[in-house]
C-alpha cells in the first residue's frame, strides 16, 4: 500500500471566500473514500485541489509516483453541471478524450485506444450509443459516458463528483459493483449524497464542510456527523446497520 | 460573365471569397461551439482602433488592425483566468474603447480619410492582391493546426478542465487559437466589414449544425455553406448593384431560412414515418 497524494494544512477557496479551512488529508493506493457533505460544503473544490484545478492559497499537495507500474494518471467524472451538453462530439470522440494521456504529441489515436474504448462501453453497457452526439443522450446514458471517459485511461486514482445523478437504480447498484471491482486495481474517491447506499461499498468516509473529517471506517452515525460539523441527513434505504448507533473506532487526521 | 475575369479585382475577390469560406469555416465553428461569439464580436470591434491608428501613422490599416485585436484578444483570455471581473462586461469595455480610440484617431488624421467605408461595411471587390496572399498564408496555417491538432483541439474545447488534469498545456492552446481567432477575424473585415463578420463566422456554422453534430463536418459543411452565401452575394451585389458586404450577409441569412424550415419539414416527416410503421 503505497500513497498517492498528501494535503497538508490545505486552504483553498475562491475570490475572497476560503472554502477549505486547514485541510490535510491523504489518500493511498487501495482507497475507496466516499467524500460527503452538505452543498456548497467545498466537496468540488477538493477535488478541485486534488486533481490541480485549483491551486492552494496556503499549504501545501504532493503527489508521489508509482515507481512500480509507472502510472500516475487520474480519472475524473465532473459533476454533470460543468458539461456543456451542445457540443458537437460523439460518445466515442468523448471516451477516447479520457486517453489524450497516452498519445503522442499529434493527438492520434492508435487501435489499441479504440479497442479499449470499445471494452469500456462494453463493459458499462452503453455500447449501442458510440457514434450518438452527446446532445441527444439522456441524463443517465451521459453518466455512462463521462464514467466511461474516466476509468478508459485504467488510472491510478479514480475521482468520481456524483457519479449517481440521473441514473436509474438498476444502474447505480451496477455501478458501485463495478467501482468495487476497478478498487482492486485503483484507489477511488467518490462525492454522493446518498451515503446510506453508498457506505456498503465504500471504506472510509471524509466529511466535508469548510473542514474536513476523516473517519476511518464506512459507518457513520447522525450524532458523527453533527460532530463534524457536517449536517446531512441519512437516507436510510431498508435495513442498513449504519444507522445503528454505535461507535466506531476513528482516527481523525 | 466570363470576360470579367480578365480583370484582376475580380479575380481577387474571387479567391478572397474563396479563402474568406475556409477561415471563417474553421474559426466560425471553433467560436460557435466554445461559445464565443460575445468575445469575437468584442475582438472585432476592438480592432478598429487599430484601423483608427493605422491612417493616423500611415500604415497599412490591416496590420495595426491585426495587432489590435490580437492583443485585445489575449489580453481577455489572460484577464478572465486571473481576475474575478465577469468576462463579458471586459469584452463589452474592450468593444467600445477599441471603437472610441478609432474614432479619434479618424478624426485627427489630417484631410481624407480613405476607404473608411471599406472597413467598416466591407468591399470584397477592393481587395488588394496584398490581402489575398495573407488570406491564402492564414489559411494554410488554419487548415495544418486544425488538421494536425484536431483532436487536442476538440478535446480541448469541449472539457478545458478534464484536458487540464491530463497535463495538456490548456492556456498555451488557448492563447494561440485565440489569436488564430484575431487574425481570421481582421483579415475578412475587408470581405464583409467589422460591422458584419461575425455573421460570416456565425451563420454558416448554425446552417451547418442543423444537420451535423460532428466537429468536423460541421467545419466542412461551413466552407461549402459560406462559399455558396459568399458566391451569392457578390452576384447579387453585382447584378442590382448594392454593397456586397451586406449582400452576402443577406443572402446567408435567406439559407439559414431555408435550411431550418427543410430540416423541420424532413424531420417532422421521418418521424411521421417511424410513427405509421410503430402502428402498421
Ligand atoms: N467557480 C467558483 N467561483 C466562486 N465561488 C465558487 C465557485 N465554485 C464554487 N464556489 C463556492 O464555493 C463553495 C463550495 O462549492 P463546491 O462546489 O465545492 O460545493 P460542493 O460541496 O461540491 O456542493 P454540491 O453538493 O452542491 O456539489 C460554494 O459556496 C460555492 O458557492
Ligand atoms: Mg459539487
Amino acid at each position: 500500500m503505497s500513497k498517492i497524494v498528501e494535503l497538508k494544512s490545505v486552504f483553498a477557496g475562491y475570490n475572497n471566500d476560503v472554502i477549505l479551512n486547514d485541510v490535510s488529508f491523504e489518500i493511498y493506493d487501495d482507497d475507496f473514500i466516499g467524500i460527503i457533505g452538505p452543498n456548497g460544503g467545498g466537496k468540488t473544490t477538493l477535488l478541485n485541489v486534488i486533481l490541480g484545478l485549483i491551486k492552494p492559497i496556503k499549504g501545501s499537495i504532493e503527489f508521489f509516483g508509482d515507481t512500480e507500474n509507472k502510472n500516475n494518471k487520474i480519472g475524473y467524472l465532473p459533476q454533470i453541471n460543468q458539461i456543456d451538453k451542445k457540443f458537437p462530439i460523439s460518445v466515442c470522440d468523448v471516451v477516447l478524450s479520457g486517453l489524450i494521456y497516452s498519445s503522442g504529441i499529434f493527438y492520434k489515436h492508435s487501435k489499441e485506444d479504440r479497442i479499449k474504448v470499445r471494452e469500456t462501453l462494453e463493459k458499462l453497457g452503453i455500447c449501442d450509443l458510440q457514434n450518438k452526439p452527446i446532445g441527444e443522450l439522456s441524463g443517465g446514458q451521459m453518466q455512462k459516458v463521462l464514467l466511461a471517459r474516466a476509468i478508459v485511461s485504467s488510472p491510478r486514482l479514480l475521482i468520481l463528483d456524483e457519479p449517481n445523478t440521473f441514473v436509474d437504480n438498476k444502474f447505480e447498484g451496477e455501478l458501485y459493483e463495478i467501482l468495487v471491482h476497478l478498487n482492486k486495481e485503483m484507489a477511488i474517491i467518490i462525492v454522493s449524497h446518498d451515503i446510506g447506499t453508498i457506505s456498503t461499498y465504500i471504506k472510509t468516509i471524509a466529511c466535508v464542510n469548510r473542514g474536513l473529517h476523516y473517519h476511518k471506517s464506512n459507518k457513520i452515525s447522525e450524532q458523527q456527523l453533527a460532530s463534524y460539523n457536517c449536517p446531512i441527513k441519512l437516507i436510510t434505504h431498508g435495513e442498513v446497520p449504519h444507522t445503528v448507533l454505535k461507535t466506531h473506532n476513528h482516527i481523525l487526521s | 460573365m466570363l470576360e470579367i475575369l480578365q480583370y484582376s479585382f475580380i479575380t481577387n475577390s474571387l479567391l478572397a471569397a474563396f479563402f474568406a469560406s475556409i477561415t471563417c469555416g474553421i474559426v466560425g465553428t471553433y467560436i460557435v461551439t466554445r461559445r464565443m461569439v460575445f468575445l469575437s464580436g468584442g475582438i472585432t470591434h476592438a480592432s478598429f482602433g487599430g484601423i483608427g491608428m493605422g491612417y493616423f501613422f500611415g500604415l497599412n490599416p490591416i496590420f495595426s488592425a491585426a495587432v489590435f485585436a490580437i492583443l485585445s484578444a489575449l489580453g481577455v483570455e489572460f484577464l478572465s483566468k486571473r481576475t474575478e471581473i465577469r468576462e463579458d462586461s471586459v469584452i463589452g469595455i474592450l468593444w467600445s474603447f477599441g471603437m472610441a480610440i478609432g474614432i479619434i484617431f479618424i478624426f485627427i488624421t489630417p484631410g481624407y480619410v480613405p476607404n473608411l467605408m471599406t472597413y467598416l461595411f466591407g468591399s470584397i471587390l477592393t481587395v488588394s492582391g496584398l490581402d489575398v496572399w495573407l488570406m491564402l498564408a492564414l489559411s494554410v496555417i488554419l487548415i495544418l493546426f486544425f488538421t494536425f491538432f484536431y483532436r487536442l483541439i476538440l478535446f480541448v474545447a469541449y472539457d478545458q478542465n478534464y484536458a487540464r488534469t491530463h497535463k495538456i498545456a490548456v492556456d498555451l492552446l488557448n492563447y494561440i487559437l485565440i489569436s488564430l481567432v484575431a487574425l481570421t477575424i481582421v483579415l475578412n473585415i475587408k470581405v464583409v466589414g467589422i460591422i458584419l463578420v461575425i455573421s460570416l463566422l456565425t451563420i454558416p456554422q448554425s446552417i451547418a449544425n442543423l444537420f451535423s453534430k460532428n466537429f468536423r463536418n460541421i467545419i466542412l459543411l461551413s466552407i461549402v455553406i459560406s462559399l455558396v452565401g459568399v458566391l451569392t452575394g457578390l452576384i447579387f451585389s453585382y447584378k442590382i448593384n448594392i454593397p456586397s458586404g451586406a449582400a452576402i450577409i443577406f443572402s446567408l441569412v435567406i439559407f439559414f431560412g431555408l435550411a431550418k424550415a427543410t430540416q423541420m419539414i424532413l424531420s417532422r416527416s421521418i418521424l411521421k414515418t417511424k410513427i405509421q410503421k410503430i402502428l402498421e
